[in-house]
C-alpha cells in the first residue's frame, strides 16, 4: 500500500468496485479497500437483477455470475391470487438471480484489472479531517494500523454508511426507512423460471416475501419487513415471519444458509460533503418499492468514479464541486427513488383486503412491460377511481 | 446495556444503519457496542432481524 493516492474508496461491494474501476481507466490513483477477509462473503442479498440492466453496465456477462436466469415474475396477493408478468414469447430470459459471492469478487478484480490497488481485509475506521477538509483516511490492514493521504474519499461501505456520518453526512435510518431482512437458500424446492413476490400483512408487514430460484431445486426464499412494525412491544421478528412462511409454503426445503440484511428504503438524502461522496446502500440509494440496489450501487458508482476524475483535474474537492455527482444522480435515480417511495407508501397502508382487490383486477390480463410501473400502469387502468392518488404521484414524475 | 448473543448474530449490520449515536461497529463477525456513547434507545434491539440485541438493564 502506498502512502498516498488520489481517492481512496471505502468498500467493495458493487458500488465501491464500479467507482473504483471507473476512476482508474480515467487515470487516477486508486485505492480500494474492504474489511471482509473475503469480498462478497458472506452475501447479504437475493441476487436478483434485471438482465438489461446489468448488460447496460457490464457488456460482457460471464457465466460464472449467473446462478439462474428468468423470465418473469409472478405475485401473489394475501389470498394467493396471483399475478403473472412474463414476456410473450417464452425463453427470452429479463432477469438474472446472481451468484453475488462471484460477481462481487470479480467487480473488483476489474477494478484491479484498471489499475486499482485493492485490499481485503482493511478496514478504515477514521478520516483524517483538518479544517474540515479531508486529508486521509486511517485503519487497520490485517490488524495493523495505516494512515493514507488522500483529497478524496468514496464512501461505498453499504448500509452501515460510517463514512458518511464521520464526514457530517447524517445517514442514520429511522425504522420507517428500512426494511429487516432475513432470507434461507434452501435446496429440495421446486422451483419456476420466475421471480415469485408474497405480499400481505401476515406475511412480510410493509414488505414482502421472495422465493427466487437459483438453480436445480435451489432457491433463494426470504422476506423483508418494514421497521416501523417492529419498534411495537412484543412483535414479531422477521426470522419468526421467515419461519412461519416456510412451513406454510416450502415445509420440505432443507436449509443449506442463512442470510440477514438490512435494506434502506428512504428518500434520497445528501451524499456529498467536502472529500466525499457516497454511493450505492451507503447513499440508501436501494429503490423503495423492490429493495433491489445492485445496479444502483453500480451506476452511482459510476458517476462518483466520473466525478473524482473531474474534481482531481480541477484541482477542487469542495462540496461545490462534488455537486457534479449529485447533478448525475437526481434526475435518474434520485427522480425513481423519490416517486417509488411515495408509491411504497401508498401501498403499504393498504388492507390484505384491499391487495386482494387489486390482484382480482388484473390478475386475468397479460402484463406486457415487465417492471414496477408497467403493473402500476395496469392497476391504475383498472380501477381508475380507487387509485386516483396513485396516478397522481405517477403523472407528477412522468 | 445492550448485550449481543453471538451464537444468534448474523453480522449483517442492520443495527449500525439505525444506530442515531453512531455507536455501533460491524468487525467481519463481530458487533461492537461503545457503551459510553450508547443512549440505550434499544432501536437495533427492535430492527434486529433475529433478535439477537438484548438490553439488559
Ligand atoms: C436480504 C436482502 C436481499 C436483497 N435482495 C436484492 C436483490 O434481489 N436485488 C438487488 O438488486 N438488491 C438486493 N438487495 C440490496 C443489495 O444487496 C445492495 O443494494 C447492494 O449490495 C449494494 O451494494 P453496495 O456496493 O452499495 O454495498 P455492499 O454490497 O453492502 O458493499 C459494502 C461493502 O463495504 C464494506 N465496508 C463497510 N464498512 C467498511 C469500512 N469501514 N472499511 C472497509 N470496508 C467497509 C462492507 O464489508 C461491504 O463489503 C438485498 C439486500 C438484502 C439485505
Amino acid at each position: 500500500m502506498k502512502n498516498r493516492y488520489d481517492i481512496v474508496v471505502v468498500g467493495a461491494g458493487p458500488g465501491g468496485s464500479m467507482a473504483a474501476k471507473v476512476a482508474a481507466m480515467g487515470g487516477l490513483d486508486v485505492l480500494l479497500v474492504e474489511k471482509r477477509q473475503e469480498i462478497g462473503s458472506p452475501i447479504r442479498c437475493a441476487e436478483g437483477v434485471s438482465k438489461k440492466g446489468l448488460k447496460k453496465f457490464l457488456p460482457q456477462i460471464k457465466k460464472e455470475w449467473i446462478s439462474c436466469e428468468v423470465e418473469g415474475a409472478r405475485i401473489y396477493s394475501p389470498d394467493g391470487t396471483m399475478v403473472e408478468m412474463a414476456e410473450e414469447m417464452a425463453g427470452s430470459e429479463v432477469g438474472y438471480v446472481l451468484e453475488r459471492k462471484i460477481f462481487d469478487r470479480d467487480l473488483a478484480t476489474l477494478s484491479g484489472d484498471a489499475g486499482a490497488d485493492v485490499y481485503a481485509k482493511t478496514n478504515v475506521t477514521d478520516l483524517v479531517l483538518k479544517d474540515g477538509v479531508v486529508k486521509g483516511v486511517k485503519g487497520k490492514h490485517l490488524g495493523r494500523s495505516f494512515e493514507v493521504e488522500c483529497n478524496l474519499v468514496i464512501g461505498a461501505d453499504g448500509t452501515e454508511s460510517k463514512i458518511g456520518r464521520m464526514g457530517g453526512i447524517d445517514t442514520t435510518l429511522k425504522p420507517i426507512d428500512i426494511e429487516s431482512g432475513v432470507e434461507y437458500i434452501m435446496t429440495d424446492i421446486e422451483v419456476n423460471d420466475l421471480c415469485n413476490f408474497y405480499l400481505g400483512n401476515d406475511i412480510a408487514p410493509g414488505g414482502y416475501a421472495w422465493m427466487f430460484p437459483k438453480g436445480d431445486n435451489m432457491a433463494n426464499i426470504g422476506l423483508a419487513v418494514l421497521g416501523k412494525y417492529l419498534i411495537k412491544k412484543n412483535v414479531k421478528r422477521p426470522i419468526d415471519y421467515l419461519n412461519k412462511f416456510v412451513k406454510e409454503h416450502y415445509k420440505d426445503g432443507k436449509i443449506v444458509s442463512v442470510v440477514f440484511g438490512g435494506i434502506p428504503v428512504s428518500r434520497p438524502i445528501k451524499t456529498i460533503s467536502n472529500g466525499i461522496m457516497l454511493v450505492g446502500d451507503a447513499a440508501r440509494f436501494t429503490d423503495p418499492i423492490t429493495g433491489g440496489g445492485i445496479l444502483k450501487a453500480m451506476e452511482s458508482g459510476i458517476m462518483a468514479g466520473e466525478t473524482a476524475i473531474d474534481a482531481i483535474e480541477a484541482e477542487d474537492f469542495s462540496e461545490n464541486e462534488l455537486k457534479k455527482y449529485e447533478d448525475k444522480w437526481r434526475p435518474t435515480i434520485g427522480m425513481k427513488n423519490e416517486r417509488n417511495y411515495l408509491i411504497k407508501e401508498f401501498f403499504i397502508n393498504l388492507s390484505d383486503e384491499k391487495l386482494n382487490d387489486l390482484a382480482r383486477s388484473i390478475n386475468e390480463v397479460k402484463i406486457k412491460e415487465m417492471s414496477v410501473t408497467g403493473l402500476i400502469a395496469m392497476l391504475i387502468e383498472k380501477n381508475p377511481k380507487t387509485l386516483e392518488n396513485l396516478s397522481e404521484i405517477l403523472l407528477k414524475y412522468l | 446495556m445492550i448485550y449481543v448473543d453471538r451464537y444468534k448474530c448474523g453480522y449483517c449490520g442492520t443495527c449500525v444503519a439505525v444506530c442515531p449515536e453512531a455507536a455501533i461497529d460491524l468487525l467481519e463477525t463481530f458487533i461492537d457496542i461503545n457503551d459510553n456513547m450508547c443512549k440505550a434507545c434499544d432501536i437495533c434491539v427492535k430492527i434486529c432481524p433475529i433478535g439477537a440485541l438484548v438490553d439488559e438493564e
